[in-house]
């Protein structure tokens, strides 16, 4: 252990603290202290008896077995940073060091006006902590983990949790259909609890009974979790499982009317049914709101993740929703276009649309954050002329409606032998790129331009610079080819992303890297590595320059290509981010999890400004609408959800696939969602109606209720089946063409 | 019932006796029977934690299906070192054993021949990946290409002959308008007044685009006109277009029409074209025949059993046409008959009638031996095996008695033929071994001795296929019914037959013959039989692939003889598709053997051969036999 004095920084900082909680300090630290005198060995007497004091309890307590094992390890420098930021009083676990602090409480103490007695006793006290200090650190040896999973270690007779639960759901079963369905909500965590805290006290008969008797009753969408669960039946399991932990860590996030959770707890109280009371209270987080009672179904629709449904303050915060201004390139454009124009034989003139088109940038969007609150890279001529490109092509785009589906380009990736993980197309749909199992990357071109490789350096030296064609003269004509395959993961690869300039290609991998790849040459240019585990899912800024990554290792981050580490990490989600997406802005990013939440964050700050619940499997495929308003998420349960960003509501469910949803891509103008599936099918959905309907309704967004009308086959607009090809990828070309793509799976 | 299963996997764990068959293996002798107990408890938790890992593998590889590679990589992210050696996409390379009551899974190590593996030829290299564009939809409607699958499904064609007017009950309205919606949805704008009506009247058509007529006229032109090769790809288009369901009537009548016509005017070319025709029909996955059988059948069987079907009786072989027209017989009767339609059982009464009339030609006498003969060795042993005697007397009359007619002597020599060759097979199973000329001319007359050869000639064979069905760990029982090979396959019902590939080269071989495209044709020098109903299902689809150069007419008989050099190649499927025997009920022992003590558990159990023993063979092919009558009652259609 090493001592504080160290860092003599520190001294003036601890003056500050101290000052700052001047009345609550005081008190705070006696009791810590005679904690830490008549507390025999072990670390959660000394948690434990922080609780009546400390606002939070269950923050701080989490805190202290941090700063427990940072001092355990040597880490005596973050631990003090760590407590600095807490705001912790320095003695809070820090017995050897307390007689240095022992003047600076002195002199605090002084301040206050409190007599020489109390001093020397508290001089005293603080000696004899230290002296207790090294039988203390005997007793630590035990795993943190345990003091996180102590809280269970209440004792209760086994016998009777049966008892209770059956009592609470008969009672339950008796109230007004009203508060029934919301009451309903309360089962799940106190099965999961009751079954844990059965398990963790050696009862595995008791629970197993439990178990079986009553895991019926659970909604069905819980089942997979209730699988992991019922495998879990000994005491020693519960270490280092990491769902088990997620149930620990969080509290489960209930939305209860007040009127229901009067009705509850009078209950409780009535029966003095402490036991679940307990649960109640240390477990399980009741956001209690005013109004009407929810409907089975408004329940429903928002219930499913790992930890409940959302806070109501987290998706509080403001969202920067709008879309960036487009920089304008006026003089080039119309020369280009012209010129276009004439060679196409059609001397019509073009420019009023196409100003129409460009009307939305005059104005700058009241919702859109700011030009430069995230610093994006310069545009630079070849970016420019894409720019045109893009224009020129919007203009011939076809308005897609319900009386104008798009037509359906399938590519089908034959031979794969089961083996495709990813598919990405360019923007300007040029190139595609298919990640496989057996650790390669494959780009192929998709128009009669072939794949060419920049010639050698000796080649390169002989090269004119001076001429007009030089980017022409650098590619090797003899490496053409329609496909290219590049090498260098060591496990499958499960996303791919290329950048928008076309230049450049990401792919991530179960081998924890990330790797940038050069289409110029077509060599990896860097490995990025920070996520140890399998990265599930990679995506390029819609500005090109950074990229976002998310893995098993339950963050995000976010990187910047000459960076070789991340920018940002994003932590939050409680299992696996499988999927990870940039609003058309940049400003934020949406991650999907197998948590089955999904959350929007802050690239600025780093902070998670929504978190969306009500899916009920994992999250596979997420799609912002074109202007940055809506964000739709598909998960292995088969349906698509459709979110309002601005408010923080969902808006619509579409429901028709059968298995697993992998892909999911609005049109270029956001009237036709496409979602492709493990089921062989590729849906097309009316997303303007979806919108639209919304639009007019009243919102209920002080409440967050929302009623979702069942009209997903109103919305149906076509199913078009594959042969035997699961859809991985889809994509809407720039005129609105929907591209499709999947390996054949005979 | 949710409640049952989640019960069960409650409590569902590795017995005991798995632990002490495992330490056993790592020579712990006595273990015990608590700590097996806790063992057992422990490793089962493990085992579905890493399962459930794996299961979030499999979802990001996009599979519907976990390989071993997903609980490698699950035991990776555990810090575990992964199995090493069981890299199979496509098959779990378990094998089971029961004996003594002990029921066994074990990895067989082969002891692979150098010397073979070099002699044989190398394999194709399987094919690259590539990427191939087609249109799955174009402005809302879904073009009826190879490349799409067919517009209306088997089971849709199925309901609509079987219950055309169905009423549609509220709560299927909405499913079926998804359907007709997604299927062909004729133009989406009027879709919302549609969707109630959409379903009341069938939708099946009586008229054809002009498209489909002019395809129609196309087809059947090249069916029947003088050019091969024209010929062969308007079979290959019949045989796998997927949108032809609507023509179906069109060309039922044209083969029963053109059979009738065609039988009168003696044309035998004509006749064999049409039956290439309902060869091709049945061979299209994607068309529900049934309802138009009362025609083909017929027109089949006039096929077979016509007494004049050329105009030259004593030069043309009119006889090849019967033969294919049976075999055409025997596959519709495997395909369609059911306990209501009795297609087999009315086919067979036909057949023995005309073989039982004295008066009868040797052409139709031929025909209905020949239609008998091809529907089994059952049907061989009951029907046409008592007939022997008095068949042998009738061509004994022709042959030793005076020249009637060349006609009749030919007729008798095919006949005689014919039986030999079909009732040597069935005589070789069911008569015990030493095999006595005298006792054959007593038993079956004027053929007896001829017979008699035949058997020992078909029992060497049997023998020496035998030792091939143990090597391969093929179920081929009789040379003929592919049918059942792959029906064996399905019918273990706890899959404990898991076969294996041949070897290690050709099993690299497996790759390449599959087709690479939905629509790729297939090149001549091999034929692909795909089975099974749908191209779709892919627990139940199984691809025989019988590579064989001599394959001259395209019927299923194209399993290639014991002294052929080309080994067929079965791909099989598990069914469970799952690496985890583990969470059943029954009682199972896992052994998982690491290579490297692979030696010990060989010598541990000894019921695995090291090497083919004569004994090994035997009981290889009794295990066999026991299958396959089960199996081939059994029916994938």
């Amino acid at each position: 252990m090493a001592a504080v004095q160290g860092s003599i920084v520190d001294a003036k900082d601890e003056a500050d603290i101290k000052t700052e909680p001047a009345a609550d300090g005081f008190g705070n630290n006696h009791a810590n202290d005679a904690g830490v005198l008549s507390a025999s060995p072990g670390s959660s007497a000394a948690a434990g008896n922080n609780k009546p004091a400390a606002g939070a309890p269950e923050d701080q307590q989490t805190l202290l077995a941090v700063l427990q094992f940072l001092r355990k390890n040597k880490l005596s420098e973050s631990a003090e940073i760590l407590r600095r930021e807490a705001g912790l009083p320095e003695e809070v676990l820090d017995p050897k060091g307390a007689d240095s602090a022992g003047s600076g409480l002195g002199s605090g103490a002084d301040i206050d006006g409190g007599d020489a007695s109390a001093l020397l006793s508290r001089v005293t006290v603080t000696a004899a902590g230290g002296a207790k200090a090294p039988t203390k650190a005997a007793g630590e040896d035990q795993p943190d983990v345990n003091v996180v999973l102590s809280a269970y270690s209440q004792q209760g007779d086994p016998a009777l949790y049966e008892v209770y639960y059956s009592g609470l759901k008969k009672f339950i079963e008796s109230v007004l259909d009203c508060h029934r369905a919301e009451l309903s909500q309360v089962f799940y965590p106190l099965f999961v609890h009751m079954y844990l805290e059965l398990v963790y006290n050696n009862h595995e008969a008791e629970a197993k009974a439990f178990f079986e008797k009553f895991s019926g009753d659970q909604e069905c969408y819980y089942e997979e979790d209730l699988r992991i669960l019922s495998s879990l039946t000994k005491k020693e399991h519960m270490r280092g499982n990491e769902t088990l932990l997620d149930f620990r860590t969080s509290k489960f996030v209930l939305r209860i009317s007040r009127d229901s959770y009067q009705l509850l707890k009078r209950h409780l109280q009535e029966r003095q049914n402490n036991q679940i009371w307990n649960i109640i209270q240390e477990h399980l987080y009741i956001d209690i709101f005013d109004g009407m009672p929810r409907s089975k179904s408004q329940i429903d629709a928002m219930s499913g993740s790992l930890a409940g449904e959302a806070k109501r303050e987290a998706n509080k915060a403001k969202v920067y929703y709008g879309l960036l201004k487009e920089p304008e390139i006026e003089l080039p454009l119309d020369d280009e276009d012209e010129e276009a124009e004439n060679e196409e034989g059609k001397p019509k003139k073009k420019k009023p649309k196409k100003d129409s088109t460009g009307s939305k940038s005059k104005k700058q969007d009241p919702n859109a954050p700011s030009q430069t609150r995230i610093p994006l890279p310069e545009l630079k001529d070849s970016d420019k002329l894409d720019k045109i490109m893009y224009m020129k092509e919007s203009t011939k785009r076809i308005r897609l409606g319900p009386d104008n589906l798009p037509s359906i380009c399938f590519y089908t990736f034959l031979n794969a032998y089961q083996g495709l993980t990813a598919v990405d197309v360019t923007d300007d749909s040029s190139l595609i790129a298919g990640g496989f199992a057996d650790s390669t990357v494959r780009v192929w071109s998709v128009t009669p331009k072939k794949l060419r490789k920049v010639k050698t350096a000796s080649d390169l030296n002989l090269i004119d610079k001076e001429s007009d064609d030089v980017l022409e003269r650098i590619m090797d004509d003899k490496t053409a080819s329609e496909s290219k395959c590049l090498y260098g993961h060591s496990g499958p690869v499960y996303g791919i992303s290329f950048s928008p300039d076309r230049n450049y290609l990401l792919s991530c991998s179960e081998d924890g890297t990330v790797r940038l790849w050069s289409l110029l040459t077509f060599t990896c240019l860097v490995g990025y590595k920070g996520h140890n585990y399998p990265v599930w899912d990679t995506q390029f800024s819609p500005y090109g320059y950074y990229f976002i990554s998310g893995g098993h290792d339950r963050v995000a981050r976010l990187w910047a290509t000459d960076h070789h580490q991340p920018l940002r990490i994003f932590a939050g989600h409680l299992a696996d981010v499988t999927c990870t997406r940039f609003h058309p802005n940049a400003n934020y990013m949406a991650t999907g999890s197998s948590d089955r939440t999904i959350r929007l964050w802050d690239v600025l700050t780093g902070n998670c400004v929504r978190i969306f619940t009500g899916h009920k499997g994992p999250i596979h495929a997420l799609a912002f609408s074109p202007n940055g308003k809506f964000l739709a998420s598909g998960a292995t349960d088969g349906r698509v959800l459709l979110w309002d960003i601005g408010h923080g509501l969902m808006v619509g469910e579409l429901k028709g696939h059968t298995e697993c949803i992998y892909s999911l891509r609005f049109s270029r103008d956001g009237e036709i969602l496409g979602s492709g599936s493990m089921d062989n099918t590729v849906r097309l959905w009316d997303a303007m109606k979806a919108f639209d309907d919304l639009e007019t309704d009243d919102f209920t967004a002080a409440t967050g209720h929302i009623h979702l009308q069942d009209n997903s086959q109103e919305l149906l607009l076509g199913t078009y089946m594959t042969k035997s090809t699961p859809v991985v990828h889809l994509h809407f070309t720039r005129r609105n063409l929907l591209l499709a793509a999947g390996a054949y799976n005979p | 019932m949710a409640e049952e299963r989640r019960q069960k996997q409650c409590s569902v764990s590795l017995p005991t006796e798995s632990m002490k068959a495992m330490a056993e293996s790592m020579g712990v002798g006595q273990l015990q029977e608590e700590s097996c107990a806790a063992l057992s408890e422990e490793v089962s938790y493990r085992i579905k934690e890493i399962a459930q890992d794996a299961l979030k593998f499999m979802h990001h590889g996009k599979r519907r299906k976990l390989t071993t590679s997903d609980i490698d990589n699950a035991l990776k992210l555990k810090n575990v070192e992964p199995l090493y050696g069981f890299q199979s996409q496509e098959f779990i390379p378990f094998r089971f054993a029961s004996g003594g009551g002990r029921e066994l899974h074990f990895y067989e190590e082969k002891e692979v021949d150098l010397s073979d593996i070099i002699n044989t030829p190398l394999p194709r290299v399987p094919l690259d990946v590539s990427l191939k564009a087609h249109w799955l939809s174009i402005e809302g409607v879904q073009p009826s290409i190879p490349e799409n699958p067919p517009p209306a499904s088997k089971e849709q064609q199925k309901t609509e002959s079987t219950e055309p007017l169905k009423v549609v009950k509220p709560g299927q309205e909405e499913k079926g308008a998804i359907q007709g919606k997604g299927q062909n949805t004729p133009a989406p704008d009027n879709k919302g007044k549609e969707k109630g009506l959409i379903r009341l009247k069938p939708r099946s058509t009586h008229e054809l685009s002009v498209e489909q007529q002019l395809y129609y006229k196309e087809i059947t032109e090249a069916c029947v006109g003088s050019c091969e090769a024209k010929r062969a790809e308007a079979l290959q288009s019949i045989a796998t277009d997927p949108g032809l369901y609507q023509m179906l009537p069109r060309f039922s009548t044209f083969i029963s029409e053109g059979v009738r016509v065609n039988v009168v005017q003696n044309n035998l070319a004509l006749l064999i074209y049409l039956m290439r025709m309902v060869k091709a029909l049945m061979d299209n996955p994607t068309l529900y025949l049934e309802k138009y059988l009362h025609e083909l059948i017929p027109a089949v069987v006039t096929c077979i059993v016509s007494k004049q079907l050329c105009l030259r009786p004593d030069v043309d072989n009119h006889w090849a046409l019967r033969d294919f027209a049976a075999r055409l017989m025997a596959q519709s009767c495997k395909t369609f008959s059911t306990t209501t339609n009795n297609i087999q059982s009315r086919i067979t009464k036909t057949l023995t009638k005309s073989l039982l009339d004295d008066k009868t030609q040797w052409t139709t006498r031929y025909g209905s031996i020949a239609g008998l003969a091809e529907l089994g060795a059952d049907v061989i042993k009951t029907l046409i095996l008592p007939r022997l005697a008095v068949e042998g007397a009738r061509i004994k009359a022709v042959m030793d008695g005076p020249v009637v007619s060349n006609i009749d002597r030919i007729g008798a020599e095919h006949v005689q033929s014919l039986l030999l060759k079909h009732c040597a097979s069935v005589i070789a199973k069911i008569r015990p071994q030493p095999d006595n000329v005298e006792q054959y001319r007593t038993d079956f007359g004027y053929l007896g001795p001829m017979l008699c050869s035949h058997v020992m000639k078909a029992r060497t064979q049997a023998a020496l296929q035998a030792q091939q069905v143990n090597r391969t760990t093929l179920t081929i029982t009789q040379p003929r019914s592919t049918l059942s090979v792959s029906q064996s396959g399905l019918s273990g019902s706890g899959g404990p037959r898991t076969p294996s590939i041949i070897k290690v080269p050709s099993s690299l071989t497996l790759m390449s013959p599959r087709p690479g495209t939905p629509s790729q044709p297939s090149p001549p020098a091999t034929k692909y039989i795909v089975m099974g109903t749908s191209a779709g299902a892919a627990s139940t689809q199984q691809v025989i692939t019988l590579s064989s150069s001599q394959s001259a007419s395209p019927v299923t008989s194209t399993v290639p003889s014991a002294t052929s050099t080309l080994q067929p190649l079965v791909k099989l499927e598990p069914g469970s598709g799952s690496g985890l025997t583990a969470p059943r009920p029954m009682q199972k022992y896992i052994v998982v053997s690491l290579p490297s003590s692979a030696s010990s558990l060989e010598t541990k159990s000894s019921v695995l051969p090291s090497s083919i023993s004569s004994t090994q063979v035997d009981g290889g092919i009794k295990l066999e036999r026991s299958d396959s009558p089960a199996a081939s009652t059994q029916s994938p259609h």
